[in-house]
């Protein structure tokens, strides 16, 4: 008996054929003459300078784990979502207050500046006091 | 249906939809091509075949016979795996996509899909969201640097807009009380799009599927004027080809979902009330969902030379600070809705 999932397995199977199939006979047909200068990295014609695997923004990492956070309500909220017209008003509440804390949880990374991209503008007080102290000279 | 019918009619399904992606993904290059030279006052391409319709055909078949480049610095079996994952994400999606109500052929009750799974929706969503995998394995394994700040930057902006995804699916469910997308459709008879419900939802998910398909206006992923071809700067022949077609197949999965989800799928408001005959309701109704596919396609070509490219930070304060929020009111107002009408 083929079940649905069953289903599901064998086109995924035959779509997997499908492009062995075509790298493969594209491996057959095409010609194949390596150079050392064809196997180097694009750098804008320049040799490649130093470790590819480059320093990246730590923010990355705070969007992924900002993510980690928000997607794992959404797998809390699809139950809720599909039994919600069983529970009337008490499903409701339930609801609200389960977005509400996530609303929460929101407002606070918001606050504290991790949805921003571009560094946050931090004034050190002394800097501060200096730019008062040349206005009033100026003024 | 004894077992050899049923094997025999799903094989039959599963080789048409195959067929059926190859040839509309080789129709909508080309068609993305005209349109964008018809938007642009250009002529596009028109020497290949009939008024160029060979074009795409021709391309692959070049891509088929250049020869394949692998960098020497990079990690040879995620190289060639990146590509493959992106096709197999691209096409595995499609399974559980209703094309339109269930027939009656030579006496056989045929479903228009090729799997009638409870949680339909939810593969889509975990299998989308394994095609992360794909653009990263790239990024990294290429050993250049382009390709791993666009493999990285890819990343980030699809996890950041499958939250807002998510959460404006779940919107639809509240209404539809499943996760087959049979049912879903069935839920928006008439006028109750989901589209028309819960504008909200409809607009944060259609934005969400532009950045999930990094189309214009958000194709940081391989913004040219700075970062080459990102990801795949160093992909050439079938590899590059793999890349592409995963894309545009992308696309039309997109599309489909939004029709399915929110603008009612194979429905057509008040064909029963028409009197017609059952074949050409069901005929009508199938061409319905290809139109509403079509149209959406049509819509993303429309996009890409309308709108200019987002500044990074522009698009991540975008996905955080604007769609996800607003995601999360509409299914406040869809709760609201419920409870006030009792739909």
């Amino acid at each position: 008996m083929l079940t649905e999932f069953g289903k599901i397995f064998v086109f995924v199977l035959l779509a997997v054929v499908f492009v062995a199939i075509v790298i493969f006979f594209a491996k057959l047909i095409r010609p194949s003459r390596i150079t050392h200068e064809k196997t180097k990295i694009y750098e804008c014609g320049e040799d490649a300078k130093g470790s590819p695997w480059v320093k990246f923004n730590i923010r990355f990492y705070v969007v992924a784990l900002i993510f980690l956070i928000f997607d794992v309500e959404v797998v809390l909220l699809f139950p809720w979502a599909l039994s919600y017209k069983e529970y009337g008003t008490y499903g409701f509440l339930a609801g609200i207050i389960f977005l509400l804390i996530l609303g929460l949880g929101m407002a606070y990374e918001w606050r504290k500046g991790d949805l921003e991209w571009a560094r946050p503008k931090i004034t050190p007080p002394e800097l501060k006091n200096t730019s008062n102290k040349t206005e009033k000279i100026n003024s | 249906m004894n077992i050899t019918e049923i094997i025999v009619v799903s094989l039959i399904k599963i080789v048409l939809v195959i067929v059926m992606i190859l040839v509309a993904v080789i129709f909508l290059v080309y068609f993305e091509r005209r349109i964008s030279a018809w938007i642009q006052y250009r002529i596009g391409p028109n020497r290949v075949g009939w008024k160029g319709i060979l074009q795409t055909t021709a391309d692959v078949m070049k891509l088929l016979l250049k020869e394949d480049i692998v960098p020497s610095a990079s990690n040879k079996t995620l190289h060639t795996l990146a590509p493959i994952i992106a096709l197999f994400v691209a096409f595995s999606t499609y399974a559980v996509i209703p094309f339109g109500p269930d027939v009656t052929i030579f006496g056989y009750q045929v479903k228009l899909m090729v799997a009638d799974v409870n949680i339909g929706v939810l593969y889509v969503l975990a299998l989308t969201s394994l095609g992360v995998y794909g653009i990263t394995f790239a990024g990294y394994s290429s050993g250049s640097k382009y390709s791993l700040l666009g493999g990285i930057r890819s990343s980030a902006q699809m996890i950041s807009y499958e939250v807002s995804m998510g959460f404006s699916v779940a919107g639809v469910l509240l209404l539809s009380e499943s996760l087959n997308p049979q049912k879903i459709v069935l839920a928006q008879s008439g006028w109750m799009w989901n589209a028309i419900l819960q504008p909200i939802g409809f607009i944060t998910f259609v934005v969400s599927a532009f950045a999930e398909t990094n189309r214009l206006p958000f194709d940081l992923p391989e913004a040219e004027p700075e970062l080459v071809g990102g990801y795949h700067t160093e992909y050439s022949s079938m590899k590059f080809a793999g890349f592409f077609l995963a894309e545009y197949a992308n696309m039309i999965i997109a599309s489909a979902m939004i029709t399915t989800l929110y603008l009612g799928g194979w429905q057509i408001p008040y064909i029963d009330k028409l009197g017609l005959g059952v074949t050409l309701t069901t005929l009508l109704q199938v061409g319905a969902f290809f139109l509403k596919v079509i149209f959406l396609l049509f819509f993303f070509i429309w996009v890409r030379w309308s709108i200019p490219r987002f500044r990074y930070d522009q698009l991540m304060s975008l996905g955080w600070k604007v769609m996800f929020p607003l995601s999360i009111i509409n299914i406040i107002w869809v709760a609201c809705l419920i409870m006030i009408f009792n739909l």
